[in-house]
């Protein structure tokens, strides 16, 4: 901590899949990088509170591997599996991956609909952070000088209800989300949405989380005109840009299927179906 | 900024360097250790070839500090072969031509040894997903899968 506080252009490396690329292309050429890798915690999912804290160092990898994580995040654990490839997941973390705070970060979108929380450590101790909050534009966060994430905490999961992450792209594997979806949503006992958190990526200069999306399904079965009215708050909320990846009209389109199937998914997820 | 000394483990022997602090592993290995067989491909953690094993994890070694290494244990495709017997899957894919120009297979080698260690018996798309960060732009990939897939079924039969 006092190495980040008294030196000015000093970078935390923690999976080091984006740092060293920046590095490497001298977008930053710091004075010091610290890892933050060795410190207690950094690199364990505990649990906490019914919920879990993941370690900023912890790998997407480790999540994958771990049982309790994957039955109750699933759909943070699979946004995390999708950032790169085998041997990215094996280094990069969620963590870093909200602190780059690239729009179309997979994992983000994720956590902000499991309504993660992150502490953040810096000279003046600590605080806690929605991981909404973090990211506040393309490359942009809200951290001071000196503070880093120390840990990403992911609530305890509600009964009968389960988050999903599906993501848009052009290939099958090793690409950027053209569009990315997160979707929580807890049922009743008559499979009636009680609550929901749906999130969209890439879809705007930071992740958003869309309240008029959950508003549509809220106090409804999952049916067909649900499912439709879910696109369609997707759809409108959604303000991309047309870029080599999509166009607006296309991610705009895009932003409603993955949240009605993201829906679907979650849905068979809460009541007990392996997906 | 004077360099900084690192012990590590490299393909199981007690190794001592001295690194800049923003070198990477791969240049590490490379430029300070002699072991060539990990490749330089793009440098930003999409090709795969620089691939190497570290305390049993697949990393890019171009993302990857050499620095990070103290403590840790690196595979390299250098440890690969014992002696001179080659791995089941450097002899099968010799055998079955799965390279051309042989830049990215060190790399590939080396992340498919990884994975029939955790899975002996993988589907083939099980190997393409786990392979997809390993590019090669010769083979169209079609004698890599196939090879990785006739290697594990011997290895099967062997244990």
């Amino acid at each position: 901590m006092a190495l980040l506080a008294g030196q000015t252009g000093a970078h935390v490396l923690a999976g080091g899949t984006d740092l060293l690329v920046k590095l490497r292309s001298e977008m930053i050429e710091p004075e010091m990088i610290v890892d933050i890798k060795r410190i207690d915690g950094m690199r364990a999912i505990v649990p906490e509170a019914g919920g879990w804290r993941i370690g900023a160092g912890v790998s997407g990898a480790e999540m994958g591997e771990h049982a309790g994580l994957c039955a109750d995040w699933p759909g943070v654990v699979e946004a995390a599996g999708l950032i790169g490839s085998t041997q990215v997941q094996g280094r990069a973390t969620i963590a870093g991956n909200l602190c780059n705070a690239l729009p179309a970060a997979d994992s983000v979108p994720a956590m902000v609909a499991a309504n993660a929380v992150v502490r953040i450590i810096g000279p003046k101790g600590a605080r806690e952070l929605p991981a909404i909050d973090v990211p506040q534009g393309p490359g942009k966060t809200v951290l001071e000088p000196g503070e880093f994430v120390a840990s990403v905490f992911l609530p305890p999961r509600a009964a009968r209800s389960a988050d999903c992450y599906l993501r848009f792209i052009p290939r099958s594997e090793m690409d950027i989300a053209v569009v990315g979806c997160g979707l929580w949503l807890a049922l009743d006992d008559a499979d009636r949405v009680t609550e929901a958190r749906v999130a969209l990526g890439a879809v705007g200069p930071k992740v958003m989380l869309v309240a008029e999306a959950a508003g549509a399904i809220i106090g409804r079965s999952l049916d067909d005109a649900a499912l439709a009215d879910l696109a369609a708050a997707c759809s409108r909320a959604a303000t991309p840009m047309d870029d080599k990846r999509g166009t607006v009209d296309f991610r705009r389109h895009v932003s409603g299927v993955l949240a009605r199937r993201a829906a679907e998914i979650a849905a068979g997820r809460a009541k007990g179906e392996t997906a | 900024m004077s360099q900084i000394h690192v012990t590590s483990r490299i393909n199981g022997d007690a190794t001592e360097f001295l690194c800049d602090a923003d070198e990477t592993l791969m240049d590490v290995l490379r430029d300070r250790l002699g072991l060539t067989g990990t490749k330089e491909g793009c440098g930003t953690g999409d090709c795969g070839a620089c691939t190497v094993a570290v305390d049993g994890r697949l990393v890019c070694s171009c993302l990857m500090l050499g620095a990070e290494a103290e403590g840790r244990n690196v595979a390299t495709i250098e440890g690969m072969a014992t002696g001179d017997q080659l791995h089941p899957l450097q002899q099968k894919f010799i055998e079955m031509a799965a390279l051309q120009c042989g830049i990215c297979t060190p790399g590939i080698l080396v992340a498919a040894k990884s994975l029939l260690e955790r899975n002996p018996d993988p589907s083939e798309e099980e190997v393409r997903y786990w392979l997809a960060g390993n590019l090669c732009r010769c083979t169209g990939y079609d004698k890599i899968i196939r090879a990785v897939m006739e290697t594990a079924a011997d290895m099967r039969r062997a244990s």
